[in-house]
């Protein structure tokens, strides 16, 4: 079938519908993205198919990413009539268990429950009525929406993730997908498409943070073969929203692809994922060739003239070619050196082409912003930053996972509600935003609303959206050097400022974490920092120094211990400090001695043990496995 | 393009020319664009860069050898050297390493003997280390092949281990 008209879309939706909403089974809904995988949801999902295989009464499906990364692996089970629930952690020995106490109505597995839904809806369809109002709540069991978690949570980029079954465009369908596409296709004018962009106040969501209808406005204005690309190079370690997007709903990111090619005029569509995504990748294809199938890619698009191709390139381990221009280079089969930008990529891009290119999660927004328009979006956030962004909470917190929150809340907000402040009790010492180009934001700043600007001024960036958080373990001397050490792999080499002075300033903190720092250090890492960030071409090197400034901006005290005193407060730089059993604390349990891979703690049974510092090499493991805090670093 | 295969353990430096041809032609439509999933088709089908393959897709592409060395060298998932029969790699991305990622890291050092990029005597492993899979939530994180180990703490690397062979 070829879809016309929203009409066609009609049908395809109200088929669907009842399957997301009033299964007339038991629908099974088993988060099957990277993360969930990676935590066992495979073996729960293959657990459950064989167990209930011709049962008719149980469908086990697969969704994307539900965000709580945390419980994982998530598993949300429904029917037409009851309430809708979700399990958490829900490992291959439990799901047999927990689809069985959901079909006899029992709810006996209160630890297994994480909570039932009440509105069950996204973003996209308001208006339609709330298919489990009538359902009564089970009692005893909490609401979702009331969980920190979840509360303060506004779902546009994410709006079907974990909700619809990724490899399935009817499902994408049925939450109201591609209604955009034939709106801005029938019915607007592509100058109405960019400015109800620009309305919006959507701005890159890639890191730069660049407007992104002024992006398509000037895109738009140079002639030429143009091209449309989807950066899903997503290099900043810590983040995964681009990865759960593609994972959990492709096709959004096609969508929006698609309504740019529309407004900027463009027949050519490209998506560069990171080489480490296969699964992206996997469903990427799947949603191609299913959009094609539906006549929504390809030629006469929708009974239109209007044609679209879309392409994906895979990276290859490579994170400057993030980076626009060697993206484009690496696209064309080059290797991915940034180049100078005298002349934009909008004018001159992929190709030599006018290129616009966007991030997922900035595609993933478009749709939206064309069904509600524009100022429903600006309506969210705060002056200069619109609408919701996608943050990956992890590092030393709770609840790890994805979060979308409206511009505009507090970091205070995000890290000790939503994520539920760091575990064992620790003490929180700062969040990392923005990757290897961001800094370190300390607990002072934590009231700071998500805002471009206000980010900026602290001397961070928002980033793609990676928080990590970090606690007092964590040495932010030690955090500085795996920065740099990081950026020095990943420099292109082809200016001398990048290549060169991020290879002195690493040389410095190496020696400074290994108890050779000297007077002056701190001063010679602000000079050269300052010389990478004046003189270097691309954003790599303008930013590489940003996360030693920062530390060194407010953590100026541990720089000082590390050179001075020759100590590591975190217990992190193995030169600088040694553990040591505190003999009050230590209850002679025995269990450090049992896990110590030297041999090089021993004692009797219930009194204080004793560490050999010669056999000791630092490995943490007793640290980590005392339950009394009695392994002490000195 | 096509799927991620299993890693083939036949390692061996004779190329198949003939398949590598049509590959070039059916998948890849004898593309110099396609350059960088060429060589990632290469490397599943060979576990690493074998030269022979490369001569050979420069004359087929015409692109200079000299060319296909420099993306091959800049692109960090390629490798020009024969390599385990299970490929490890650990996660060093931030998230991973605020969890002790590198303590892991040198756990496999002790345990395998040998340091990134290299691969043990028995070919047994190559170790590898990535910035980051994407499940920082599950950190510390490392990969054996295709199959994802999350939450590994140090004392568990060697059972992770003896899972492959
Ligand atoms: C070194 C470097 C790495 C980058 N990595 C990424 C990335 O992984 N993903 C991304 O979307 N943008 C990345 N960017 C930003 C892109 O250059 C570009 O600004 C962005 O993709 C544009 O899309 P947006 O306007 O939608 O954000 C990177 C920039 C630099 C300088
Ligand atoms: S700043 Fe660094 S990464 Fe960027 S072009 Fe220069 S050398 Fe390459
Ligand atoms: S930082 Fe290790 S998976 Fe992201």
């Amino acid at each position: 079938m070829k879809i016309q008209s929203l009409e066609d879309l009609k049908t395809i939706s109200q088929k669907t519908r009842g399957s997301i909403y009033h299964p007339n089974t038991i629908k099974v809904n088993i988060g099957m993205a990277s993360c969930g995988i990676a935590a066992g949801a495979r073996a729960s999902f293959d657990k459950a198919e064989a167990a209930f295989s011709g049962d008719d009464g149980i469908t086990i499906c697969q969704t994307g990413c539900i965000g709580f990364c945390e419980q994982e692996p998530l598993v949300e089970i429904l029917a037409d009539g009851k309430p809708r629930v979700m399990y958490k952690n829900i490992t291959e020995e439990k799901i047999v268990d927990a689809i069985e106490d959901y079909r006899q109505g029992l709810f006996e597995k209160k630890k297994w429950i994480l909570g039932q839904m009440r509105k069950p809806l996204g973003i996209m369809e308001d208006g339609t009525e709330n298919p489990v109002a009538k359902v009564s709540p089970h009692e005893g069991i909490p609401f979702l929406e009331e969980i920190p978690f979840y509360s303060k949570q506004v779902k546009i980029a994410l709006r079907n993730c974990g909700y619809i079954d990724p490899d399935t465009i009817d499902e994408y369908i049925a939450r109201g997908g591609y209604s955009a596409l034939l709106k801005a296709l029938k019915k607007m004018k592509a100058k109405e498409i960019i400015d109800e962009v620009k309305a919006s106040g959507l701005r890159g969501r890639g890191g730069g943070g660049f407007p992104t209808g002024i992006k398509w406005a000037t895109c738009a204005k140079h002639d030429g073969e143009r091209s449309i690309i989807c950066n899903a190079d997503e290099g900043d370690p810590g983040a995964y929203m681009d990865r759960s997007i593609l994972e959990g709903d492709p096709h959004s990111v096609i969508e929006g692809m698609l309504i740019a090619a529309v407004a900027i005029g463009s027949s050519h569509g490209y998506i560069y994922v990171r080489n480490e995504y296969p699964l992206a990748v996997k469903r990427l294809i799947t949603a191609i060739k299913q959009a094609e199938g539906y006549g929504l890619l390809g030629d006469g698009i929708a009974g239109t003239d209007f044609c679209f191709t879309i392409k994906i390139s895979t990276g290859a381990g490579a994170f400057v070619c993030g980076e626009s221009t060697a993206l484009m280079a690496s696209l064309e089969g080059k290797v991915g050196r940034p180049r100078a930008k005298y002349v934009h990529t909008v004018e001159k891009g992929f190709r030599d082409g006018p290129t616009n290119l966007n991030n997922v999660e900035t595609y993933a927004n478009v749709p939206p912003i064309i069904i509600k328009g524009g100022a429903w979006y600006a309506g969210m956030g705060t002056e200069h930053s619109k609408g919701t962004k996608v943050f990956s909470l992890c590092g030393k917190i709770n609840n790890t996972g994805l979060v979308e929150v409206p511009m505009g809340v507090s970091l205070r907000e995000i890290v000790f509600e939503l994520g539920n402040g760091v575990p064992k009790k620790k003490k929180f010492k700062a969040v990392q935003t923005g990757g290897p180009s961001g800094g370190c934001i300390p607990e002072k700043f934590l009231d700071l609303p998500v805002d471009y600007q206000r980010l900026a001024e602290v001397g961070s960036i928002m980033g793609s959206g990676g928080m990590i958080v970090m606690d007092q373990d964590t040495c932010m001397v030690d955090v500085a050097r795996y920065f740099l050490d990081f950026l020095k792999e990943e420099s292109c080499g082809q200016c001398n400022p990048c290549r060169e002075g991020i290879k002195q300033m690493l040389d410095i903190l190496t020696d400074i974490c290994a108890g050779k720092g000297k007077k002056g250090d701190i001063e010679l890492l602000e000079e050269l920092g300052s010389m990478v960030q004046r003189f270097s071409l691309c954003g790599l090197g303008t930013a590489a120094p940003n996360p030693v400034l920062t530390t060194i901006l407010y953590f100026r005290d541990e720089y000082e211990a590390h050179i001075k005193d020759k100590k590591c407060p975190a217990g992190v730089c193995k030169a600088l400090f040694h553990y040591d059993i505190d003999a009050d604390a230590c209850t002679g349990c025995g269990l450090c001695a049992k896990k110590c891979p030297q041999d090089a703690i021993a004692g009797k049974k219930k009194e204080p043990h004793q560490l050999d510092q010669d056999k000791c090499i630092k490995c943490g493991i007793c640290y980590d496995a005392c339950k009394f805090d009695a392994i002490a670093i000195r | 393009m096509s799927e991620a295969q299993a890693i083939r353990t036949d390692q061996t430096d004779e190329v198949d020319f003939v398949e590598l041809d049509t590959m070039i032609d059916k998948e890849f439509s004898k593309d110099k664009e396609n350059l960088i999933m060429i060589l990632q088709a290469i490397q599943r089908r060979y576990n690493y860069l074998p030269k022979p393959a490369l001569t050979y897709l420069s004359a087929k592409i015409g692109v200079p050898y000299s060319k296909i060395y420099e993306v091959a060298t800049f692109y960090s998932t390629f490798s020009l050297e024969p390599r385990g029969r299970n490929i490890i790699s650990i996660c060093l991305g931030t998230a991973c390493h605020v969890r002790g990622a590198e303590r892991v890291r040198e756990r496999l050092h002790e345990s395998l003997n040998i340091a990134d990029g290299q691969t043990t005597d028995d070919g047994r492993f190559t170790l590898e280390s990535v910035r980051c899979i994407g499940c920082c939530s599950l950190g510390p994180v490392m990969k054996v092949n295709e199959d994802m180990h999350g939450r590994i703490a140090t004392d568990e690397v060697e059972k992770v281990l003896g899972q492959y062979e």
